[in-house]
C-alpha cells in the first residue's frame, strides 16, 4: 500500500515527463516527415548525382548506427564544434533525422508502387511536376503509407526514451527521479513507465487506423499493406 | 594527439566491447528463436486461452520501449530480490524483446503458407502435429530467412542499450575511455565506424546467405 | 485548304542501341481521324508519346498548328494541356472521384474556377454517358466505364487533338462497343483524332486515313478502302488479312 501510495504521490511527475515524451515524438515524427518526404522524392524524381553524393549515403549513415550513438554524436558533437544547443536539441536533430532516412524508405516505397502511369497522365494533362507530385502523387502516396507509418510512430515513441541517456527529463529519467527520491520500488516505477508507453503506442496506433479509415479509397489494398507492415521492425 | 592516433590507441578496447556487442546480439536472437517458436505457434494453433496468454505477450513486448525492459530487469528486479549482473539483464532483456518480433515473423511465414500444403499432408495420412512438423516448420524457416537478417542487424544496433545498464559492450568502453581523455566526440566517431563496418560486413553475410537457402516458388 | 492540325516530321527515336521510330512523317488535318495500325513492337505507342513529348524524340520537330512542340523555348505543359491523350491502361487518378479525375486539370492547369470546372466537367461527362456515376471512384467501374472516364478527362481540357493510345486492348470484349461508340461519336463530332488500335471495323467505319507501322517506319498509308483493298505494299496485305481474321471487320 505504501509502495502504491509513493507511485500516486510521483503521478504529478511522470504526467510532466510523459508529455515531455510525447513532444519529443512530435518533434522527431514531423523533423522525419517533412525531409523524409523530401528524400523520397528526391531518390525518385531527383537527377542521379544528388541520389548518390547526399541522398543515399545519409540514408545509408542514419539507418546504419544505432539511435544512442547518433545521440551520442549530436549532443557531444555539439560542443565539439562549439555550437550551443541543449540535449533537448539534439535529440530532436539526431531522432530527427534518423526517423527521415526511415520515413524516406517508406514514402518512396509508396511512390513507386502508385506507378510511373499515374504520373503521365497527370503529365498529360500539362501539369508541370510539382502540380503533379502536389495533386496525384502525394496524395496517393500518403495513403498508402499509414500502415508503415503507424508502425514508425512505434518506433519513434519507444526511441524518445533513448533521450533519458543525455539528460533530457522524459517520462523514463522522471521514473528514475522517483526512484532516487523516494528509495521506491523500482520494479513498481518502471512497470509503470512500461505501461504509460504502452498506452500511448496503443492510443496512437487507434488513431493512425481512425484515419486510415477515414481516408479510405476503393481500390486501395491497404489492409494486406498492413498486415506486410506488422512484420517489419522499422 | 590527431585523429587517427586516438583512433589507432583506443581501438583494442573498443574492439574488445564489440565481441560482448557481438555475444550479447548472438545469444538474444538465439534465445528470440527458442522462445519466439512456441509463441507463434500459440498464437495460430493454439487454444483461446493459449492464444490471449501468447498475444498479450507480444503486444505488451512491442509496445514498451527495449530501455524499460531493460530498466525493470536490472534495477527493478532487485525490488523482489533477483540480483541479475548487466550482461545478464541485457541478454534476457534483448532476448525477451526479440522472441517478441521474431514470433510475429514466424506467425507471418507460418500464415503466408498455403492451406492446400496442409491438405497435401492430411491426405497423406498425417496428423496435425505431424504436418506442422514436416511441412510448416521446414517452410516457414526459409521464409522467414529475410525477417531474421533484419532482426539480427536490428539487434546487433540496439544492443547499444544495454551501455544504460552498464553491460561491458562497445559504448561502456567508449564511454570509459572518454571519461579519462575528455575526447568524447572523436571517441564516439570511432564507435559510429565500428558499427557501421559492423552492419556492412553482416548485411553482405546475410544476403549470400538468404541467396543460398532461397528455395525457387516459395 | 485544309487546316494542319499536327505536324510531324522525319521523328527518330532510339532506346539505347534499339531504333524504335525511324524517320516517321505525317500530317492530320482538322477534323480527320487517323488510325495507326501495325505489329507490336513497332513503335506505334513511342511515336504518340513522342508527339506531346512525354517521351522526348532523338531527332524530327513536330508542329501543333503553327507552334512548334520540338523547339526547346515551347512550354510544353501549355502544349500538353491541349493534346488529350488516352492511355490503354485508362491511368485514372486512383484517389480521385469520377468528378475529380475530369475536373482536378481543368482546376490545377487552366485556373478555371471550380463552379465553372465542375460544370465543364459534368457536361462532358454526360457526354460519355456516366452523369450518374460522378461520385464513384476509379476502381468502383468497369473498364470500359473508366475509359469512357478517362475520355471525358480529355476532352475537358478542350483539346485540339486528342491521342488515343490502344484504348480498347486492355478491355473485355463486352465492352469494347461502348467506348468505341463514344469515339465514332467524337469523330462525328469533328474531333481530331490519331489513334493506335487493331479494331479494324472502327478504322473503316470513321478514319479518313490508315496508317501501317512496321519496324519503326511507315511502310503505307492510304484511304480505308484502298488500304483494305488495293494495298500496294504485301506486307500492308499480310497484316490487314491477319488482323482482320483476329479482330473481325465490324465496329461492333
Amino acid at each position: 500500500m505504501e509502495q502504491l501510495y509513493l507511485i500516486w504521490q510521483g503521478m504529478p511527475s511522470l504526467l510532466s515527463g510523459t508529455l515531455v515524451t510525447i513532444e519529443l515524438t512530435i518533434y522527431f515524427l514531423a523533423l522525419g516527415f517533412l525531409l523524409g518526404i523530401l528524400l523520397a522524392l528526391g531518390r525518385v524524381y531527383g537527377p542521379l548525382y544528388l541520389q548518390l553524393l547526399v541522398i543515399i549515403p545519409f540514408e545509408r549513415l542514419f539507418r546504419a548506427i544505432p539511435a544512442l550513438v547518433l545521440l551520442f554524436l549530436f549532443y557531444f558533437g555539439s560542443s565539439f564544434f562549439h555550437i550551443n544547443i541543449s540535449a533537448f536539441m539534439a535529440a530532436i536533430l539526431a531522432m530527427g533525422l534518423r526517423s527521415a532516412a526511415y520515413q524516406s524508405e517508406i514514402f518512396r516505397g509508396a511512390i513507386q508502387t502508385i506507378g510511373e502511369d499515374q504520373m503521365k497522365a497527370a503529365r498529360s494533362l500539362g501539369m508541370n511536376t510539382l502540380q503533379s507530385i502536389r495533386y496525384v502523387i502525394l496524395p496517393q502516396a500518403l495513403r498508402l503509407s499509414i500502415p508503415s507509418w503507424a508502425n514508425e510512430y512505434a518506433v519513434v515513441l519507444k526511441d524518445t526514451s533513448l533521450a533519458y541517456a543525455v539528460g533530457v527529463t522524459e517520462l523514463l529519467r522522471q521514473g528514475r527521479y522517483i526512484v532516487a527520491r523516494t528509495f521506491g520500488n523500482a520494479l513498481l516505477v518502471y512497470t509503470v513507465c512500461a505501461l504509460i508507453y504502452f498506452i500511448l503506442v496503443f492510443i496512437g496506433n487507434q488513431l493512425l487506423r481512425f484515419l486510415e479509415e477515414k481516408y479510405k479509397i476503393p481500390g486501395y489494398e491497404i489492409k494486406t499493406r498492413r498486415e506486410q507492415s506488422v512484420l517489419e521492425r522499422i | 594527439m590527431s585523429f587517427l592516433e586516438l583512433a589507432w590507441n583506443i581501438l583494442p578496447k573498443l574492439l574488445a566491447g564489440a565481441v560482448v556487442t557481438i555475444e550479447l546480439t548472438i545469444i538474444a536472437i538465439t534465445i528470440g528463436i527458442v522462445l519466439g517458436i512456441p509463441v507463434a505457434m500459440a498464437r495460430v494453433y493454439g487454444n483461446k486461452l493459449l492464444y490471449t496468454i501468447s498475444t498479450f505477450f507480444v503486444e505488451i513486448i512491442r509496445g514498451t520501449p527495449l530501455l524499460t525492459q531493460l530498466f525493470i530487469l536490472y534495477f527493478g528486479l532487485p525490488s523482489v530480490g533477483i540480483m541479475l549482473s548487466p550482461f545478464v539483464a541485457a541478454i534476457i532483456g534483448m532476448g525477451i524483446n526479440s522472441a517478441a518480433y521474431q514470433a510475429e515473423y514466424f506467425r507471418g511465414a507460418i500464415q503466408s503458407i498455403k492451406k492446400e500444403q496442409l491438405i497435401a499432408a492430411y491426405s497423406l495420412g498425417m496428423k496435425k502435429v505431424q504436418a506442422i512438423r514436416h511441412i510448416v516448420l521446414p517452410q516457414m524457416f526459409r521464409l522467414v530467412i529475410p525477417s531474421w537478417s533484419n532482426e539480427l542487424i536490428y539487434l546487433l544496433k540496439y544492443s547499444s542499450m544495454a551501455y544504460m545498464i552498464q553491460a561491458p559492450e562497445i559504448m561502456s568502453q567508449a564511454r570509459l575511455i572518454a571519461s579519462r581523455n575528455f575526447r568524447t566526440f572523436e571517441v564516439f566517431i570511432v564507435v559510429a565506424l565500428i558499427y557501421l563496418v559492423l552492419v556492412l560486413v553482416l548485411s553482405k553475410i546475410l544476403d549470400s546467405v538468404e541467396r543460398r537457402y532461397r528455395i525457387p516458388g516459395l | 485548304m485544309p487546316h494542319v492540325i499536327l505536324k510531324v516530321e522525319n521523328l527518330y527515336k532510339s532506346y539505347g542501341k534499339l531504333a524504335v521510330l525511324k524517320g516517321i512523317s505525317f500530317q492530320v488535318n482538322q477534323g480527320e481521324t487517323k488510325v495507326i495500325i501495325g505489329p507490336s513492337g513497332t513503335g506505334k505507342s513511342t511515336l504518340l508519346n513522342c508527339i506531346n513529348q512525354l517521351t522526348p524524340p532523338d531527332k524530327g520537330r513536330i508542329w501543333l498548328e503553327e507552334i512548334e512542340v520540338t523547339n526547346p523555348a515551347t512550354d510544353l505543359n501549355l502544349i500538353r494541356s491541349s493534346i488529350g491523350m488516352v492511355f490503354q491502361h485508362f491511368n485514372l487518378f486512383t484517389h480521385l472521384t469520377v468528378l475529380d479525375n475530369v475536373r482536378l486539370g481543368l482546376v490545377v492547369v487552366k485556373k478555371i474556377p471550380k463552379d465553372k470546372a465542375t460544370e465543364i466537367s459534368l457536361e462532358k461527362l454526360n457526354q460519355v454517358g456516366l452523369a450518374d456515376k460522378i461520385n464513384a471512384y476509379p476502381a468502383e467501374l468497369s473498364g470500359g466505364q473508366q475509359q469512357r472516364v478517362s475520355i471525358a478527362r480529355a476532352l475537358a481540357m478542350n483539346p485540339k487533338l486528342i491521342l488515343f493510345d490502344e484504348p480498347t486492348s486492355a478491355l473485355d470484349p463486352e465492352l469494347i462497343g461502348e467506348v468505341l461508340n463514344v469515339m465514332i461519336k467524337l469523330a462525328e463530332r469533328g474531333m481530331t483524332m490519331v489513334v493506335v488500335s487493331h479494331e479494324m471495323g472502327f478504322a473503316r467505319a470513321v478514319a479518313n486515313e490508315i496508317i501501317f507501322m512496321e519496324n519503326g517506319v511507315i511502310v503505307e498509308e492510304g484511304k480505308p478502302d484502298i488500304m483494305f483493298h488495293h494495298a500496294q505494299n504485301p506486307r500492308t496485305r499480310e497484316f490487314l488479312h491477319k488482323i482482320t481474321e483476329l479482330y473481325g471487320g465490324k465496329a461492333e
